[in-house]
């Protein structure tokens, strides 16, 4: 595990790249601001990266653990995943770890043929790209369902309020079975 | 989210940067989520408003009149004449950024152009070109000159973005708070607005609630037997709660109080609970001290979408608050929890409508305590009311019933930066509740995050932005549920009630939202009360789970 110890000792250096690619997505003006803002409430989005990442980073140095993971990337992706991005956009950030792995090992790796651990390292990203495009898919889907809800609630429950509902009463009577049949009524 | 790219499309846009043109070169792209819906042509028809139409603002022919630029470019003439803190603001500002980061919009969004300055420049890069002597003299040199003084013309694209971006503001004033020139954003979003519904450009969320509210005194066109029914129905919960029967008052000439809340208090919950509260309240008060209120089926709504219109048409929708009044011969009125009610009556009222002359200055029947803010007006905030009855000991209360919530509060921007609210509500939660947090100082008070839904925003189509806008708002109350426990959002405002359950379930499920007369109403000992199982949701109170169950 050579690699991972070059990683644990450049993490300072590499998650502040990834960070810095990943604001990236955002117009350079938004970028700057985010960036620079440190307050976690007057910069929620910058602020919920950074740790995000710098989080990540350490799971992935380690076992994943999936829920210790969703607890870092879901803040991401539940706002990226509501910010004028396509999916692949939202969830692009991902592999730009990649790319800064691969800048800053490239030494290393191709000297002390540490090739086996970069893939297995990417692999562990790749898990991760899966695990953000699931958090993704159940932030639109709660999207979708609060744009269904609101109308619901708006109509329905309006008229179920004022009394124009008459809804199933809780002890309904029992049914008769009858017969309406043309033979049945013959027989009658 | 944008729409889904097809994938030729996704293999040529593969680069991920976001385009580097600067904010005149990179055209508007209007996408879902974040517009709302075009304005329903009966509602714009209903109030006499121009240019009623079906349009489509994604599509290319917005079926604008023939001189539209014409409407506009007069229509923007008579404002800057009308309004001197337009001109002024369209005039003074440096551009130095204080305001950019403080837009919920553009915090949430990371769009540039929601950064107030650049909100405002859509407007005053127009306003450049046609109104200053500086842009009309540059102008007559070449059109690539105009950018060197921040000008340019106006066209279709960019009325379009003016649409789009105005749209995306929900004048909550936060920014103007920074300003250090005290530019107020809002206002120049309200012009840009009022240039808009000169060419029939309006949104369905508001002009529908315009329309209704012009027909049956609210903005979801409640008639009044169906307020009244609604009404009977709260006071039968009250009854199954409590054991105690109360009957409001509805249109009754010669109570001493009118009483107008927002309409959401009666049909929208979770305001619902808020609005069993105000009825537990006077229902106590009349058994204690005889209080003398009533309802209005009549002036059904203190909210005013008209305000996000023209100043005329909330001058219009707001007329029945004191036309009612003086029907019914009441000395004064006390007003709910609402925002932007507040902020017309706070600042517009007293001008547009008045001289309420017809009216007493409003003294509190049960303590005697005159309201001197309240003098010109005569109109109290509910929480004020209710928090000067808490310091005279006039309520009997029982904050154990609320043992179960772990509250913070939301100041509503209206009632924060717009009248300066801003201890009341919070006194009377600490009175009535036994575990109250404060969100982070520069998220609460006159800095205070917008819910994200105001100024009519609240639609659902656009349900993304209301998100992003929502989002430093969530963000705080997350802090604080993590770090404390908070699992109620309280507030004092109908468009927060709805705005902020949504928002909630997205950002940080385990928080619900009450309005702060809710809590009064589980803690408020009614005389004559039986034991109580559960709060005013219907849920078993702290200790009463077992019992429930039986």
């Amino acid at each position: 595990m050579r690699l991972n110890n070059l990683l644990a000792q450049g993490k300072t250096a590499i998650v502040k790249k990834w960070f810095v690619l990943a604001i990236g997505t955002y117009p350079s003006d938004t970028a700057k601001f985010l960036k620079r803002q440190k307050d976690p409430f007057a910069n929620p989005v910058g602020r919920t990266i950074y740790h995000g990442l710098e989080a990540l980073f350490d799971q992935l140095l380690e076992d994943m653990d999936y829920e210790a993971i969703t607890s870092f990337l879901d803040p991401i992706v539940r706002i990226r995943a509501i910010q004028n991005f396509s999916p692949s956009q939202a969830t692009n950030f991902i592999f730009f770890l990649k790319d800064v792995i691969r800048e800053h090992t490239q030494k290393e790796v191709s000297e002390a043929r540490l090739f086996n651990e970069l893939l297995l390292f990417e692999s562990k990203i790749d898990k991760l790209s899966l695990i953000a495009f699931e958090l993704y898919m159940q932030c639109r889907e709660k999207i979708y369902e609060l744009k269904a809800n609101e109308m619901k609630n708006r109509t329905f429950r309006a008229f179920e309020r004022a009394g124009l509902v008459s809804e199933i009463p809780a002890d309904t009577p029992d049914l008769v079975n009858i017969n309406i049949c043309k033979e049945a009524s013959s027989d009658t | 989210m944008s729409d889904v790219p097809k994938p030729d499309e996704l293999l040529s846009n593969i680069d991920y940067r976001p385009s580097r043109t600067g904010w005149m070169d990179t055209p508007v792209d209007i996408q879902k989520g974040i517009y709302s819906y075009a304005a329903n042509p009966k509602s714009v028809e209903y109030v006499g408003l121009p240019y009623p139409r079906q349009w489509n603002p994604i599509e290319e022919d917005w079926q604008l009149p023939e001189n539209w630029k014409e409407i506009i470019s007069k229509g923007f003439r008579e404002r800057l004449d009308r309004f001197r803190s337009v001109k002024v603001f369209m005039d003074i500002c440096v551009r130095c950024g204080a305001c950019a980061d403080k837009c919920h919009f553009f915090i949430g969004s990371g769009d540039p152009k929601n950064m107030p300055v650049l909100r405002a420049e859509l407007l005053r890069s127009v306003y450049r070109n046609d109104f200053t002597t500086a842009g009309k003299i540059i102008g007559s040199i070449g059109k690539n000159f105009k950018k060197i003084i921040g000008a340019r013309e106006l066209d279709l694209q960019v009325l379009k973005e003016w649409w789009y971006y105005l749209f995306q503001c929900s004048e909550c004033r936060r920014c103007s708070v920074f300003c250090p020139y005290g530019i107020d954003t809002a206002e120049i979003t309200i012009m840009g607005r009022e240039l808009l519904n000169l060419i029939g450009l309006n949104i369905d969320w508001i002009a529908t609630p315009v329309a209704n509210c012009y027909r049956t005194g609210n903005h979801l066109g409640i008639q009044p037997h169906a307020y009244k029914d609604m009404m009977d129905f709260f006071a039968d919960d009250i009854e199954e709660i409590t054991g105690v029967k109360v009957e409001p008052s509805f249109n009754r000439k010669g109570a001493e109080i009118l009483f107008v809340t927002p309409s959401g208090d009666i049909f929208a919950d979770p305001g619902t609970y808020t609005c069993v509260g105000y009825m537990m309240l006077f229902h106590y008060l009349q058994e204690k001290y005889g209080f003398d209120i009533t309802w209005s089926t009549y002036a059904s709504e203190g909210g005013n979408f008209g305000f996000f219109t023209s100043h005329e048409m909330m001058k219009r929708l707001n007329a029945k608050m004191y036309a009612e009044a003086k029907r019914l011969g009441v000395k004064w009125i006390i007003g709910g929890e609402c925002g932007h009610m507040w902020r017309v009556i706070h600042q517009y009222m007293d001008t547009m409508n008045g001289p309420a002359d017809f009216l007493e200055e409003p003294v509190s029947p049960i303590t005697g305590t005159k309201f001197e803010n309240a003098k010109s007006t005569k109109m109290v905030h509910i929480a004020e009311f209710t928090a000067d009855l808490i310091k005279h000991n006039k309520l009997e209360l029982d904050t154990s019933r609320n043992d179960h919530l772990k509250v913070t509060y939301h100041d509503s921007c209206n009632t924060s930066r717009g009248m300066g609210l801003l201890e009341e509500p919070r006194y009377v939660i600490k009175n009535v509740c036994n575990n109250f947090y404060e969100m982070p100082a520069n998220t609460i008070r006159e800095q205070t995050f917008c819910c994200g839904s105001g100024s009519g925003l609240n639609a659902g189509e656009n349900m993304e932005l209301r998100m992003q806008g929502g989002l430093p708002r969530a963000n705080a109350v997350k802090y604080v549920h993590e770090k404390h426990g908070v699992n109620m959002l309280s507030c004092v405002c109908a468009i927060d009630r709805a705005a902020l359950s949504a928002s909630m379930e997205y950002w940080v499920p385990g928080v619900e939202v009450t309005g702060v007369h809710e809590m009064v109403g589980n803690a408020l000992i009614l005389p004559g009360e039986q034991k109580r199982m559960t709060d005013l949701r219907s849920e078993p109170l702290p200790g009463m789970e077992e019992d429930d169950a039986e």
